[in-house]
């Protein structure tokens, strides 16, 4: 036993120092468990299952540089006169917000720099997780056990835009306190309490002396604290649950194929973070964004046309914009329509994409786990829901850019209006039955290929004159990817009469669900794929073409 | 001298002799022109505003009356004064096209300035207006910018956009980009209100207030404007940069995450 | 579910799994999964020239970051923060900034690209397979941690003794009020404060360019003038607050081209005073056309006709522009005669 102990103890002392460093670190924290399972961990290869790293890295970049800027920010509303190296604001009277702004670009070397990669690294981190999300709408990665990770990575999406907006404001400028009196407004048209909490939001009458420094410890501290929580939650989770997988030769959903993450996603991720920040750096030297000091600083009475929020606050731009100015009065009250209907609809717009999982997951009623992920025609109804929903954001996105699409394609801003508030109804609805036939399409061509092999495109005559294209069969990988996919059949609420002959009473939540089986899993809605007999029978000795 | 006798009769040297006698008359013209200059300053304008006259029949009475009384196709220019004209004219929206849209559009001036110029003395002539300003008034001389940029602010940006670049109005009606307008024509345009553009008469707005608002424009809008972030993306603001961020941005990144991501490429099968 | 409902047969998750096991394609099933193809070997795999290649292309991108840094912290200290220079196609933009980005941004892409390329030509290429396990834990675990928390939530007697179990409800519902009643001071409550403004009866309308009071005279038709109270000024400390609410858009229309009757009522001459603050959500309305006598809202256009009491023509605001009357004091100069008889700016709850 001692000369064991002993073995073990000298072998320990002839380790190399980074093995005893391990050793030290594991007797206190247990870390040789925690990598056991981690180190080799595999992820799968795919572009596409990167723009979550896009977002994740782009989110620290802001951290890095928002603390930067911290440093030189000065969240005061307290009005100073402006003597900083910026000429054309010589002497104009500010808020301490705006002039420090205007410190940290003229004068603060780098200052611009780091304002400017903040600002492009939001915009890009808000884009990448728009893209992100529709990614994994598409393929179906939101299904069992994945759901709650996509509502964490859905909150992460709402609250950045949030983030965005309030760090929008912070600098006092002529457009953010434009952006600013709008939300006062729509904050004052909620019913009964709206006045009130506008008044505690501004701490008093618009705009008052508070905002910014509000703004400020919620820009910093409240919603990056939750979304640094949920950030690291979402990560948990994708290392806990696996990664997803195309389907292909030797995948299944009881494994996954890639590569280890030590070394080569220590690297290709490691790698992709320095990347990123690379590809913001230059375009922060490159394209300037928000030029506050041409905007000036926000005066309650001043405005300049084209005052727009950043891209992901467009759709609620759009929103309010096509709205017609509804307004009711009733004793001795007024409720704005015109303004409160679009402030529903804009989280509804969010929550509508958020939902859909759930909707499906009990249409289907299937408890079983995914880690294979769809192709998008496989599964044509969510695909075109997916589309129409798209539609309805980007017709709003537009409509948020009226002005603009009117000056620069020759329009007027009314006919622009006009047509986003017709677009927005029948546009989703072309989108989908679009969408739908195309994804059809597309599965009926997958089953061709599958029964009939890939069209060589080279023509060949037959001794009795007939022309005919050689299809060349497809490879048993080919014919295993494209027939790996799973079908439903829609639900049947079964005989509503049973073997006594007495009726049977179905709730209307399961003639619904019924429904809604049939509208994405019936005929109409999936080209069944090639059985094994259909092929059996088409290669079997009929010589087919 | 022989040689030039003998080529007396070629067919040619009429045509010759031709054109030296009008580079010669061109010449003498040309030497004693500005002498005519000398004359009474009185005589220079009946005549400056008989040759505007001219030029008005010609090329503005079918529209604006044979007077300037105005008709069904365009507005009276009894008392819009030099100002307006040399506007309209000089930024090429007048003479309008037939056929016009939401609005008359900037484009290629079609008279000289020195016609311009004969023109808006005959449309002066007419009643009193606003009269061309000088260079004293719209230069950058004793101009505060700051200043002009808080009045840019409040009277111009709301359709101009910060920096001048323009905006839409209603019904397909749009404020025109400022960008490479000539100082004086800005200030005629304060001055006098073209079209749907409403005005700023000295009275509301003193001449110092539109010298520094055309010197806050030269600052923020000019030829030599530093955007020291770099690309001005339009000016346009977030949506402009959204779209950047879109295509550029998020492009360039899912173009490194397809290289990060695809197969390195493999050696010949043997 | 009930049985009344859907029987979980017909459901479409009953249907088999489509998924074999790994296997070869035989007379059953020609679409059974082949398993993974066999490795190729990359270039770098078989030749020890281009391995060496990439080896070298690595260590150049390493050597260029760090020449990269070198670069960017001798452009921090040399460039001076003022300077400007002309980069085509860029234009006219600040030596430093752009300096800084490129070498930054070469330094940052340059680890990472040195890093990936080593990754993609010279890490190993096989692909490894990982199985994976059920989410959910087996039904003896399962049975173990419920057993375990009755027994938990037995012991603590919670469910018996409902006298706690109520209370300390009652107390945890409660406690959290302390803190929603220390929000309290977040604002004062707004009382009447948004429906009353600086002007008042015999206040002068003074011209936000001069400072100067105006004369009815100064103001010609066509054109366009923004007015504050007389006494408000920008050094106040409340300015904003109240030239949010008391910004005024003046204009002068012809007499007989105004076509409400209480708008030439409270007009002088033609000149008439209206909110500058659009009644939608609050932005500086101000794009007036002389000719149409329209203003339109920059932010979400809003339209009103400044002829016909500034009424709506067009968007989402849901009323007119609230007009100030007024008059011409004895001294000859335009004033107030009164407040605005309805709030201005966006419509809330208690306006009525």
């Amino acid at each position: 036993m001692s000369t064991a102990a002993n073995e073990e103890t000298r072998s320990r002392g002839k380790a190399p120092a980074g093995e005893r460093v391990a050793d030290w670190a594991d007797g206190r924290l247990g870390i040789y468990a925690l990598a056991k399972s981690n180190m080799r961990k595999i992820f799968p290869d795919h572009w596409s299952f990167m723009l979550g790293e896009v977002c994740l890295y782009s989110f620290l970049i802001i951290i890095l540089t928002g603390v930067y800027l911290t440093l030189f920010f000065h969240p005061s509303m307290n009005e100073v006169e402006y003597h900083g190296s910026y000429v054309p604001l010589q002497g104009q009277l500010m808020s301490e917000a705006f002039s420090s702004t205007l410190h940290i670009s003229f004068d603060v070397r780098g200052g611009l720099l780091v304002r400017q990669i903040h600002h492009w690294a939001a915009l890009i981190f808000l884009a990448g997780m728009f893209v992100h999300m529709m990614r994994v709408f598409f393929t179906g990665a939101f299904r069992k056990p994945r759901e709650i990770n996509w509502l964490f990575g859905f909150l992460l999406f709402v609250l950045g835009m949030f983030t965005g907006f309030t760090g929008y404001s912070l600098p006092d400028d002529l457009l953010s306190g434009t952006g600013v009196r709008f939300m006062e407004g729509a904050v004052l048209s909620v019913p009964i309490v709206g006045t009130y909490l506008s008044f505690f939001l501004f701490g008093g009458q618009f705009p008052g002396h508070d905002f910014v420094a509000r703004f400020y410890s919620i820009h910093i501290l409240l919603l990056p604290g939750i979304m640094l929580g949920l950030v690291v939650g979402h990560l948990i989770l994708v290392i806990y649950h696996k990664h997803t997988q195309f389907a292909g030769p030797g995948k299944s959903e009881k494994n996954v194929v890639g590569m280890p993450l030590l070394p080569v996603y220590a690297a290709k991720a490691g790698g992709f973070f320095f990347l990123v920040f690379g590809v913001i750096a230059a375009i922060s030297a490159i394209a300037q964004i928000n030029p506050i000091w041409a905007m000036g600083p926000y005066r309650p009475d001043q405005v300049s046309t084209g005052a727009q929020p950043d891209w992901y606050m467009g759709f609620s731009e759009g929103l309010i914009r096509f709205m017609p100015g509804w307004e009711i009065n009733f004793w001795g009250h007024t409720l704005v329509l015109g303004v409160f209907i679009p402030l529903v609809i804009f989280p509804l717009v969010l929550v509508a994409i958020a939902v859909y999982p759930f909707i499906e997951s009990w249409v289907t009623g299937d408890k079983s786990e995914h880690h294979i992920l769809d192709r998008p025609r496989n599964a044509p109804t969510r695909t075109g829901l997916g589309v129409a929903w798209m539609t309805v954001y980007l017709t709003l996105l537009i409509g948020g850019g009226n002005d603009l699409w009117a000056t620069h394609f020759h329009l007027s801003i009314n006919a622009v209006t006009w047509f986003v508030r017709i677009f927005v109804f029948v546009g989703p609805v072309l989108a989908f039955l679009i969408t739908k036939r195309i994804c059809l399409g597309l599965q009926r061509r997958d089953r061709d290929k599958v029964l009939h092999g890939r069209e060589t495109g080279i023509i060949k005559r037959l001794p009795h004159g007939e022309f005919i294209e050689v299809h060349e069969p497809l490879s048993q990988e080919q014919l295993h990817t494209l027939t790996a996919h799973h079908q439903y059949e829609p639900a049947e609420i079964g005989p509503l009469v049973d073997e006594n002959g007495v009726e049977r009473k179905v709730a209307g939540t399961q003639k619904l669900r019924a429904k809604l089986s049939d509208a994405l899993y019936g005929e109409d809605s999936q080209i069944p794929k090639p059985t094994v007999e259909e092929y059996k029978e088409i290669t079997s000795g009929h010589g087919h073409h | 001298m022989k040689k030039l006798s003998a080529r007396r009769r070629h067919p040619l040297a009429a045509v010759v002799v031709l054109l030296l006698a009008l580079a010669a008359t061109g010449g003498l013209y040309s030497a004693f022109a500005p002498a005519s200059k000398a004359q009474a300053d009185e005589t220079a304008q009946s005549l400056t505003i008989e040759q505007g006259k001219k030029l008005y029949e010609v090329g503005c009475a079918s529209c604006h009356g044979t007077g300037g009384q105005g008709s069904s196709d365009g507005p009276s220019l009894v008392g819009v004064g030099a100002a307006a004209v040399d506007f309209q004219v000089g930024t090429g929206r007048m003479p309008a096209a037939s056929s016009q849209g939401a609005q008359v559009p900037r484009k290629k001036p079609t008279y000289t300035q020195p016609q311009i110029d004969m023109l808006a003395a005959y449309i002066a002539s007419l009643g009193a207006g606003p009269e061309v300003p000088t260079k004293e008034q719209y230069g950058p001389e004793g101009a505060d910018i700051a200043a002009g940029g808080e009045l840019f602010r409040t009277n111009c940006a709301q359709c101009h956009n910060f920096t001048g670049k323009g905006g839409a109005l209603t019904d397909g009606k749009y404020a025109p980009t400022l960008e490479g307008v000539d100082p004086k024509h800005i200030y005629e345009a304060m001055q006098t209100g073209p079209q749907n553009m409403p005005s700023f008469p000295d009275t509301t707005m003193t001449e110092k207030n539109k010298k520094d608002i055309i010197a806050y424009l030269n600052a923020v809008d000019g030829s030599g404007t530093e955007n020291p972030g770099g690309l001005e993306l339009g000016g346009l603001g977030p949506v402009t940069e959204g779209l950047f961020a879109w295509i550029f941005g998020l492009g360039a990144l899912i173009a490194v995450a397809v290289w990060v991501a695809a197969r390195t490429a493999k050696a010949k099968k043997s | 579910m009930s049985s009344q409902d859907i029987p979980d047969e017909n459901l479409p998750a009953e249907q088999e799994a489509a998924h074999g096991a790994v296997g070869v394609a035989d007379e059953k099933n020609p679409f059974a999964n082949p398993g993974l193809p066999p490795h190729e070997h990359r270039i770098q795999d078989t030749d020890e020239r281009a391995a060496k290649r990439s080896e070298r292309v690595v260590a150049l991108l390493f050597t260029v970051s760090m020449l990269a840094t070198v670069a960017f912290i001798a452009a921090y200290v040399a460039i001076p923060s003022d300077k400007s220079i002309f980069v085509f196609p860029i234009g006219h933009l600040s030596a430093l900034n752009f300096a800084l980005g490129l070498t930054l941004g070469t330094a940052l892409f340059c680890i990472g690209a040195g890093a990936v390329h080593w990754a993609r030509t010279l890490m190993s290429d096989v692909e490894i397979t990982d199985e994976r396990h059920p989410i959910a834990a087996p039904a003896d675990v399962r049975a173990k941690v419920i057993a375990d928390f009755k027994q938990g939530a037995k012991e603590s007697a919670i469910g018996r003794r409902g006298l706690i179990r109520t209370t300390m409800f009652g107390a945890l519902t409660l406690v959290p009020l302390a803190g929603v009643v220390l929000l309290r001071d977040l604002g004062p409550l707004p009382g009447t404060s948004l429906r009353h403004t600086l002007w008042s009866k015999g206040k002068l309308l003074v011209n936000m360019n001069t400072n100067e009071p105006l004369r009815p005279e100064d103001v010609a038709v066509g054109s366009l003038t923004f007015a504050k109270p007389e006494g408000l000024e920008e050094t106040d400390e409340e300015f904003q607050t109240e030239i949010a609410k008391a910004a005024l858009m003046i204009v002068r229309l012809q007499p007989d081209n105004i076509k409400d009757k209480r708008e030439l009522e409270w007009s002088h001459e033609g000149i008439v005073a209206y909110s500058k603050i659009c009644t939608h959500v609050g932005c500086p309305i101000s794009l007036y056309e002389q000719q149409t006598h329209h203003v339109l809202c920059p932010c979400h256009q809003s339209t009103f006709d400044l002829s016909d009491g500034a009424r709506v023509i067009f968007g989402p605001a849901g009323h007119a522009l609230p007009q100030l009357r007024i008059g011409v004091n004895d001294e000859g100069y335009l004033e107030a005669l009164g407040d605005f008889e309805e709030p201005v700016g966006p419509a809330f709850w208690e306006r009525g």
